[in-house]
């Protein structure tokens, strides 16, 4: 078993010392943002022209949907948001920090994308973090 | 591309339901027959053989069909193309006879879906955890909402306005006895149903079906030739698209801008504008889809969607009256069946055959359908002119 927590995807990153953070890809030659390593640019097709590109905390909340009903195993209800970030790139994740209720959730709002423990552990026990975003403070 | 045009002249649907003692092929087959009793015509006159059906992709369904109703070696394709896959089977029979290869072939597209539950999302990755309802959701009811949402966010279309879509459809299904439900749910009812992913309650969730439908296309030349022209739907464009890069594609599957390309294909193809349709059949796999496809598909301006739904504008009587049949919302959506399905609703109104849901006089109708992951197919028909 790992003695730490495991990033939940290659999109999280979590360094020795200092902040976990979220690293996409940027496009040299058209500068598209992407969160998956691809063998050329998915937007304009040119190749070795993708680096690593560290997105930001900061966005906006583009869309979102309350879940209530989910496969076995799955905690409901939950808000699964898309959220714009600052500077590009666009994730999904869950909203948390706000009551799952339309009335409660602003389209548009400001968002901060925060890092905290994943609630279930794989077949080995070990503890994910997670990225999940909530209401900019 | 070719100069003959090509047409339809025999097609059909079964009646969608749930069908637990039927093989797949045994359904697929069913529609096959049907489609060649109404060209007319057997099996032993078909060149090619197109087959759709997306849960049994290496299955060879094609083959098992043919096996039902006349082995009689012809080349048969198998198509899978997510919840296009049925327009793409049919698209490629026309891009055959469009290539001068055939003069006749057969499209089938068949899926058994019922009871199979909520689609997409929910897989365990290779390692690690699943980040189903962590990092969101990837299940379809929530996609379709999200997208749903987007629209609400520019447009502030309400919760009411997505339900609406689906007290229609169920209002239209009534009048088809091929839908796989004819029930009337008001618009209570409808946002009173259990809630699955907000804003789609379950009765604007589509309905998984098992059902199949098939359609034998022939050239221009042949179906002179034998006398089919009373019959016969002109297919006036056969577009398939594919998702270009968007900003948001890789979270949130972009089902508008392929649908936009390929209505736009579709139209200097047909060489016709939104304008002249007199009815559609839209890929309203959930009720919140529907509404973003009115803008899509050029049936009002973008931003206009809701007030179409206000003014009841796609209801049958309406100005451009959307999915007649009861759309896949109540018809009922065997993902593989559903391409064809649509033309054939398309079709049956441009023969004057659809009964007491018939649009009056419909001259030129648009079926589309979408595949996630992400495809958009579109086929713009027109009926015979007697």
């Amino acid at each position: 078993m790992a003695d730490r927590p495991l990033p939940i995807t290659s999109l999280l990153k979590i360094p020795d010392s200092g902040d976990p953070f979220l690293e996409g890809f940027k496009c040299k030659s058209c500068n598209a943002i992407s969160l998956k390593p691809r063998l050329a640019c998915a937007k304009c097709g040119s190749r070795d022209t993708v680096e690593p590109h560290r997105l930001s905390n900061k966005g906006t909340l583009h869309a979102y949907s309350i879940i209530f009903r989910a496969f076995p195993g799955i905690d409901v209800p939950f808000v699964s948001a898309v959220a714009d970030l600052e500077g590009g790139g666009t994730i999904k994740t869950n909203l948390i920090g706000v009551d799952p209720d339309p009335e409660k959730i602003e389209l548009g709002m400001d968002i901060q994308v925060v890092y905290e423990i994943a609630s279930r552990k794989d077949a080995e026990g070990n503890e994910y973090l997670a990225y999940f975003i909530k209401p900019a403070a | 591309m070719g100069s003959e045009d090509v047409y339809i002249v025999g097609i059909d649907m079964i009646k969608f339901g749930k069908f637990p003692d039927r093989s797949i092929a045994t359904l697929g087959a069913e529609a096959a027959l049907l489609a060649l009793d109404d060209a007319g015509i057997t099996i032993n006159e078909i060149e090619a053989l197109y087959s759709g059906n997306l849960m049994m992709a290496s299955a060879m369904v094609g083959q098992q069909i043919q096996k039902e109703i006349g082995q009689t070696g012809i080349p048969v394709v198998n198509c899978a193309n997510a919840c296009a896959t049925g327009a793409t089977a049919l698209r490629e029979g026309w891009t055959a006879i469009k290539a001068g290869l055939y003069d006749t072939v057969l499209a089938v597209g068949v899926e058994k879906l019922a009871g199979v539950g909520m689609l997409g999302g929910g897989g365990a990755n290779k390692t690690g955890i699943s980040p189903e309802g962590v990092l969101g959701s990837g299940a379809m009811p929530c996609v379709f909402a999200e997208a749903g949402m987007a629209h609400s966010r520019e447009y502030g279309t309400t919760f009411e306005q997505f339900a609406q879509i689906s007290v229609k459809n169920h209002h239209h299904s009534t009048m088809n006895p091929k839908a796989r439900y004819q029930i009337e749910t008001p618009l209570d009812v409808v946002m009173n149903s259990e809630m699955i992913s907000y804003p789609n309650t379950k009765l604007m969730c589509s309905a998984n079906v098992d059902g199949s439908a098939a359609a034998v296309l022939m050239s221009e030349k042949k179906m002179r030739e034998r006398g089919l022209s009373s019959q016969a739907v002109k297919i006036r464009a056969s577009i398939l698209t594919t998702d270009p890069w968007t900003d948001r594609d890789e979270v949130m599957p972009d089902i508008s801008t392929c649908t936009r390309n390929a209505a736009a294909q579709a139209y200097e193809m047909a060489g016709i504008g939104p304008q002249d349709l007199d009815l559609v059949e839209l890929h309203d796999c959930f009720a919140t889809a529907e509404v973003l496809h009115y803008e899509n598909l050029g049936l009002c301006a973008d931003g206009e969607a809701g007030k179409l739904i206000d003014e009841k504008t796609t209801w049958l009587g309406g100005r451009i009256p959307v999915n007649l049949s009861g759309g896949l919302l109540s018809k009922g959506h065997p993902i593989g069946a559903t391409g064809i399905a649509n033309v054939y609703e398309i079709a049956t109104h441009l023969r004057g055959g659809a009964g007491k849901r018939q649009a009056e006089g419909a001259r030129i109708g648009l079926a589309h359908v979408i595949g996630l992951g992400t495809c958009c197919g579109i086929h713009i028909l027109e009926g015979p002119s007697n």
